[in-house]
């Protein structure tokens, strides 16, 4: 391969794509896993009303058939990754001086990793014009497989949840009608063979997204949060549109006899060999993160999807939890070739993907604490964790952000879902409220939300601390008691990863607290949610626990070496099409710290709800919500804990008196605020001095300017009409009189002129 | 049939409903069952006659002009009638002939005050003889009759059947238009005397404007006399005042008719004479096109937002979506002209469907004035969603119509035509795609205030305000299921116009950049590579089969 | 040659007519005025055939004289039906064709 890279001299050039066509009937035939849902989505739309379970049970079946194919699919491909050596397909090149810097190529090594795995992909002829073909295709690789179980796994459990969550509910059929939509366009997503399928099914699940969210639009709040989704991703869909032009274009380029190609492939292939010119690179990779930042909720542009938790919970769950906000991370991951060499990724110590990500993660964390709302926390957590996996993918950790992702899907998903249970008990999602002391009423619901805020937090050994502490170990800037060797040294981005870590445990037990513990607020009298609810939470919860086994670090060594990084192994692609990452080496030290980390934050917020909170609660007879949150409780609270040792006291004041308070109070409040105040006003004075303007434009420029011109060119004429009708007078004599005054003028010029 | 067809076909298409509509004028007023059933049965017979020319297409050669008749028609002018179909007129006529059947049965149960079924009819069948004949002209004086045949029973239907302030906005209508093309007139003379061709067939005349050597100068002036008349009936900023007023005072199948083909016969113009016939000057003018056409979109976004009225919204929404098809054509990539006839298709179908829909909510509501409407979805569901699906295949959802117009022609303007500016052109990319930003916002704010929430109270016990009704449907549903089909696959479209538009573009245009080195590309004067390319012209002999 | 005086005689006439065209207000004077402008131009007419010794000349006077007989024929009429539709014959109230 590199020879072929380095023959310059030749007319032709060629560049291996690690990819094939050949592969197991499921690899080959992955299309028909978005298809399933798509005619179940046509199926309840038009049936749905006349079948006996108002078209849910159709949703469900298509998914249980998507779900069982997506697990063979894995399968297949596990099977394809480790024994398939069939041949693999190369792109041909214009030879140009480009061709010198396939030094960058070098294929010939793959790391740990061995063997390159080839992506089966299947393409179809979409439509020709302009003389280039547009194909539409599957690319079944690692992240789409991990992927489509993914999807199709939550997708199938949150139906289950719904028959009973959304029961009753007047659109219930629209509602799965649009679950069907929503899992066909998400699936279609993560098989895209190209950036244009990418691109229309990534606005297909913002479509269903805003649907969804928008379910009871009868009420303003929530058509105005849906409203708000859609445009702010529309925003993000502007760069995405760019980004994806400008890489259809530079690929074309080196393509002969093509002026474009939109081939997630070749585009990636180019890209990672350095054929591509880096400032290119550069400014489309600023683009698609434009469109990351709004799908994914990413700083600055994450502000809707809080607000699209007026959405029904299951949504929120499935759409703005596991599948929807990470196509953003799945895009990043997809066309990683770009990214990687457009923001210089590898050896560097900061760029921009990494600075949005850890930026987003701890502004995230923060604002989490401040609401009363528990999908609020939920939503603010997710964005901190979509931040993680954003900041992994940026630190070159791509193993560790897919990781993270697939882990974060099961707890995010079993936490919203318990939420969800939660509420339609109480009727409410106010946590100071309406809820307090449930864990003896709903003890499932109970356990299963414990298992996920700590699997959230990232306790081991469940599933949230092993990604977590890949991506910690992946930034490269762990140095003490032997460096990880990431891509760079991204110390930076570590500590604000370790700090999230601290934050999110806090916010996690703060969140337990107000829920669980303490005396039930509320009014009437919850119980234990049903078993279509229950049932998939302690799926999920399961998940929680055992997915993080699924990648143990290499050279843990607690395991045999077979067990040890099988997801890395399976989903990390090794091939022409994927960047050259080095991989950070999982290191004791770091674990131990980052656990240490997230203990202190429980603890401390531990301390703070269960130990003074409850004792002060108790104390003075009031409920929660009764309780001055303010300064001097506080600090009667700081009082209290004199009689600790001194030495713990300072520490104590230190983190409650100073740091959780600045934390809590200020710096929350005020992130919080400004993310109220001023990037939300931001989006709503776009949106009214857009109108303004138009207004003005309309009144003044359109009505008086542009359209006077043609009124006054009609009117001028009418009036120069007026003026000669005077004339007319019907008179034979007055126009003889004209006549010959006209005549004796023309015979008096005569005989001047001649 | 398939000589019958050849020779036929195009004739009978475009002279059916005028034929329909002379048997009309001899039957009593009053007899309107019969009148409405004379107009329906000869547009479903044009339509037949169109699928008939679809079945036998040769979907291979859309670059040939197939069914071709060159028959002597006014010597004294050397005007000849020469009529013929390719791939790029060929959606546009099947648009036509789709759309007015549509308008009829629509029309069925509800002509607009004051009645009289047998005139409203009589001018449908002239308009749509007006419309099929402009897509099939192949000579430029027969275009010019057809183009303004179209007029006058446009301009009645409005003055007659029209709003409130009816008389101002037929008449606004009727002058600019003819304003336009007195000059586009202007042009095909002086195209016709400066070439010294010996017709007006477009063929001739393009052969021997190269022949020729029209100078560069008088190619810039006529392009500029076309380039009015074309785009005022488009319309393009700064000339689409004209547009709202006439959408707003028109009856509802005016309107449809108007924004579904009407409008496109200004583009189509560009497409099919404007710029196959003066490269060079079209060249020059590109940017310029451009401009105004990025102007468009987003001024036409901005007034949308202002808007009180809905039909007046949908209105500035064709100033939006015209630019992003005038954008496509500034390109004069083959790439940006299919983008452009895409964007022609999905904006008739969706844009038509919306006055559809706007017709309807007026007739329920008496009204549409957005801040007195709301809660549609719940007192007519079914309505409501079709609003919805429309205002997603207007803001270019991607697997509907409308994204197939906006994204390609967003795509062809990173990388326009050799010989234009490729920066100037990328800023137009940025611009247009902001545009679809702000089309989102304005679609989306409509439905929220027109569909979502709960009834107003004026309205919420009124029982005239029902769901769809079956001659509703029966009218929508083919137009709805094609939005969704070219959404889905584009290739529909497409396959009919990529080989035409590429051989309608002078091999100036069309050389392949990647054959070409940098510095080539650089060096290489478009009127240069067009005088070598010359003898590359077998797309203008085609016709003459 | 006398071509002066005959030419100075037209222009009075002519003039004289003129006058009486736009003055008049009574129809049969001023379809006489008429007269008196077409003699006028016949004696032109004549003179200069005679002048120039061209018959053409005379033949255009005849035919001026032919179709001023046609003319009084047709006005005398109009007149008359103005007269039996108005009861009278004063141009200055016919202005039905006032724009």
């Amino acid at each position: 391969m590199i020879d072929l890279l380095a023959a310059t001299t030749s007319s032709v050039t060629s560049i291996p794509l690690g990819i094939t066509k050949e592969g197991n009937w499921f690899l080959q035939n992955a299309w028909l896993i978005p298809l399933i849902p798509a005619l179940s989505f046509v199926g309840i739309l038009f049936f749905g009303k006349r079948l006996p379970r108002g078209g849910s049970e159709l949703g469900i079946a298509a998914l249980l058939i998507v779900f069982l194919l997506s697990i063979c699919t894995g399968f297949a491909w596990m099977d394809h990754r480790d024994n398939f050596h069939g041949e693999e397909i190369s792109q041909t090149l214009i030879s140009s001086e480009h061709g010198e810097h396939g030094e960058h190529g070098e294929h010939g090594e793959h790391g740990e990793h061995g063997e390159p795995s080839l992506a089966v992909v299947n393409t179809a002829t979409w439509f020709i014009t302009g003389g280039v073909e547009f194909s539409v295709g599957t690319l079944v690789d690692g992240p789409a497989v991990m992927m489509l179980f993914v999807v199709t796994l939550v997708s199938l459990l949150v139906h289950i949840y719904s028959t009973d969550y959304v029961a009753g509910d007047r659109r219930f059929t629209h509602f799965f009608a649009f679950l069907s939509l929503f899992s066909s366009s998400m699936l279609l997503l993560v098989i895209s063979e190209n950036t244009l399928q990418l691109l229309v099914s990534w606005e297909l699940v913002g479509l269903c997204s805003f649907a969804l969210i928008g379910h009871w639009w009868e009420e303003k709040d929530n058509s105005n949060a849906a409203l708000k989704a859609f445009l702010t991703n529309r925003v993000g869909d502007m760069g995405l549109l760019i980004g994806v032009t400008i890489l259809f274009f530079a690929s074309g380029e080196m393509i002969p006899d093509s002026f474009g190609s939109f081939s997630i492939v070749t585009t990636n292939a180019l890209a990672s060999s350095g054929l591509l010119s880096h400032s290119t690179l550069l400014i489309a990779a600023c683009c698609l993160m434009a469109a990351v930042m709004s799908k994914s909720g990413q700083f600055f542009l994450h502000t809707w999807l809080p607000d699209a938790m007026a959405g029904p919970t299951p949504v929120s769950a499935l759409i703005h939890a596991a599948t929807m906000v990470v196509a953003g991370v799945f895009m990043i991951a997809r066309l990683y070739g770009v990214f990687f060499e457009g923001f210089s990724i590898g050896g560097s110590s900061i760029n921009l993907m990494a600075l949005i990500g850890g930026f987003t993660t701890l502004v995230g964390a923060c604002l989490a604490f401040v609401q009363r709302d528990i999908k609020k926390v939920l939503a603010y957590s997710t964005i901190s964790q979509l931040g993680y996996m954003v900041m992994a993918l940026g630190v070159g950790a791509w193993t560790a952000a897919m990781f993270h992702l697939f882990t974060h899907a099961f707890f995010k998903a079993c936490l919203f879902l318990g939420s969800g249970s939660v509420a339609h008990s109480v009727h409410s999602f106010d946590m100071k409220s309406d809820m307090g002391g449930l864990r003896k009423v709903m003890p499932q619901t109970f356990r299963t939300f414990i298992i996920g805020s700590i699997a959230l937090a990232g306790l081991p050994p469940f599933a949230g601390f092993w990604s977590k502490d890949e991506i910690l170990a992946g930034t490269g800037g762990w140095g003490i008691l032997g460096g990880t060797n990431g891509n760079g040294s991204y110390t930076f981005m570590l500590i604000m990863g370790m700090i999230t870590a601290a934050l999110t445990a806090a916010y996690m037990t703060r969140c337990v607290y107000l829920t669980f513990f303490g005396e039930f607020r509320g009014h009437g009298h919850p119980h234990e949610s049903g078993p279509r609810i229950t049932i998939p939470l302690w799926i999920l919860a399961v998940l929680a626990i055992f997915a993080g086994f699924l990648n143990l670090p290499k050279g843990f060594q607690l395991v045999p070496k077979s067990l040890q990084e099988r997801f890395g192994h399976y989903v990390e692609p090794v091939a022409g099409y994927f960047p050259e990452i080095a991989h950070a080496t999982p290191s004791w030290s770091l674990a131990i710290v980052s656990t240490i980390v997230v203990i202190a934050g429980i603890s401390l917020a531990w301390n703070y709800y269960f130990v003074k909170v409850e004792k002060a609660s108790k104390e003075s007879g009031k409920s929660l919500t009764e309780l001055p949150d303010g300064l001097t409780t506080r600090l009667t609270l700081a009082r209290m804990g004199h009689t600790l040792l001194v030495n713990k006291y300072y520490l104590d004041h230190l983190y409650t008196g100073i740091i959780t308070r600045a934390v809590k109070e200020p710096i929350a409040e005020l992130a919080y605020r400004s993310n109220q105040e001023i990037l939300d006003r931001t989006v709503d004075t776009f949106g009214r001095t857009a109108v303004k303007i138009g207004q003005l434009n309309y009144e003044k420029i359109d009505q008086n300017l542009v359209d006077g011109f043609v009124n006054a060119s009609g009117r001028i004429s009418s009036d120069s009409g007026e003026e000669l009708r005077k004339i007319q007078s019907g008179k034979v004599q007055s126009y003889a009189a004209i006549l010959f005054a006209a005549a004796t003028i023309l015979a008096g010029l005569l005989i001047v002129i001649v | 049939m398939d000589n019958l067809l050849d020779s036929w076909g195009l004739t009978v298409a475009t002279f059916s409903p005028l034929v329909g509509a002379l048997v009309m004028f001899l039957i009593p007023k009053e007899k309107e069952y019969e009148h409405k059933i004379i107009a329906l049965i000869t547009s479903l017979w044009v339509a037949f006659v169109g699928l008939m020319l679809l079945i036998w297409f040769d979907l291979d050669a859309t670059e040939k002009l197939q069914y071709v008749v060159d028959k002597s028609w006014i010597d004294a002018i050397h005007s000849r009638y020469v009529v013929g179909l390719d791939g790029i007129s060929l959606p546009l006529l099947l648009l036509t002939v789709l759309i007015v059947p549509l308008c009829i049965v629509y029309s069925w149960n509800h002509f607009p005050d004051p009645k009289n079924p047998k005139t409203f009819l009589i001018l449908i069948l002239v308009l749509e003889t007006g419309m099929i004949g402009t897509f099939v002209a192949q000579d430029m004086v027969l275009f010019f009759v057809f183009f303004e045949v179209v007029l006058l029973p446009m301009f009645f239907m409005i003055a007659v059947w029209g709003g409130p302030n009816r008389k101002y906005a037929s008449l606004k209508f009727f002058l600019y238009t003819l304003f336009g093309s007195a000059l586009m007139l202007v042009s095909f003379l002086s195209l016709f005397f400066l070439t010294g061709a010996e017709s007006f067939v477009f063929s001739e005349i393009a052969d021997n404007v190269v022949a020729n050597a029209v100078s560069r100068t008088a190619q810039l002036w006529i392009f500029g006399g076309m380039f009015l008349g074309f785009g005022i009936k488009v319309p393009m900023f700064p000339f689409h005042t004209w547009l709202p007023d006439a959408h707003t005072e028109a009856p509802t199948v005016g309107s449809v008719i108007l924004a579904a083909v009407l409008l496109k016969l200004g583009t189509y113009g560009f497409v099919r004479i404007a710029i196959p016939l003066l490269p060079d000057a079209a060249v020059e003018w590109a940017p310029w096109i451009g401009l105004l056409a990025v102007i468009g979109i987003i001024y036409g976004a901005f007034c949308c937002l202002a808007q009180t009225d809905m039909k007046r919204l949908i209105a500035f929404s064709s100033v939006a979506h015209m630019g992003f098809v005038m954008l496509g054509i500034s390109t004069l990539t083959d790439f940006g002209i299919n983008a452009a006839i895409m964007g022609m298709v999905a904006h008739g179908l969706i844009t038509g469907m919306l006055f559809f829909l706007a017709g309807s909510m007026k007739e329920r509501y008496h009204t549409l004035e957005i801040k007195r409407l709301g809660g549609l979805l719940v007192q007519a569901p079914k309505m409501g969603w079709v609003l919805g699906f429309c205002a997603m295949a207007s803001l270019g959802l991607p697997g509907l119509a409308g994204f197939w117009g906006e994204f390609p022609a967003i795509l062809s303007a990173y990388n326009p035509a050799n010989g234009l500016p490729v920066e100037i052109f990328r800023t137009f990319m940025v611009i247009a795609a902001l545009g679809t930003v702000l089309a989102a916002g304005y679609l989306l704010w409509l439905l929220q205030r027109s569909a979502f929430g709960t009834p107003k109270e004026e309205f919420a016990e009124d029982p005239n305000i029902h769901d769809a009704t079956k001659t509703e449907w029966v009218a929508w549903a083919p137009l709805l299921a094609l939005i969704l089909a070219i959404g889905i696959y584009p290739n529909l479209v497409f396959r009919a116009t990529d080989a035409a538009v590429d051989a309608s573009l002078t091999p100036c245009l069309t050389i392949d950049v990647d054959e070409l080195t940098h510095e080539e590309i650089e060096s290489v004067h478009c009127s240069e590579v067009y005088g070598l390319g010359n003898h590359d012209s077998d797309h203008h002999t085609a016709s003459k089969g | 040659m006398l071509l002066n005086q005959f030419l100075i005689l037209s222009a009075v006439l002519f003039s004289i007519g003129v006058y009486g065209v736009l003055t008049r207000r009574n129809g049969v004077m001023v379809l006489m005025s008429i007269e008196l402008i077409l003699n006028s131009v016949n004696i032109n007419l004549v003179a200069f055939a005679a002048f120039r010794e061209a018959i053409p000349g005379e033949v255009f006077a005849l035919f001026v004289i032919a179709v001023a007989a046609a003319e009084v024929g047709v006005g005398l009429a109009m007149v008359l039906l103005l007269y039996r539709n108005r009861r009278n014959i004063d141009l200055a109230g016919i202005d039905s064709m006032k724009g």
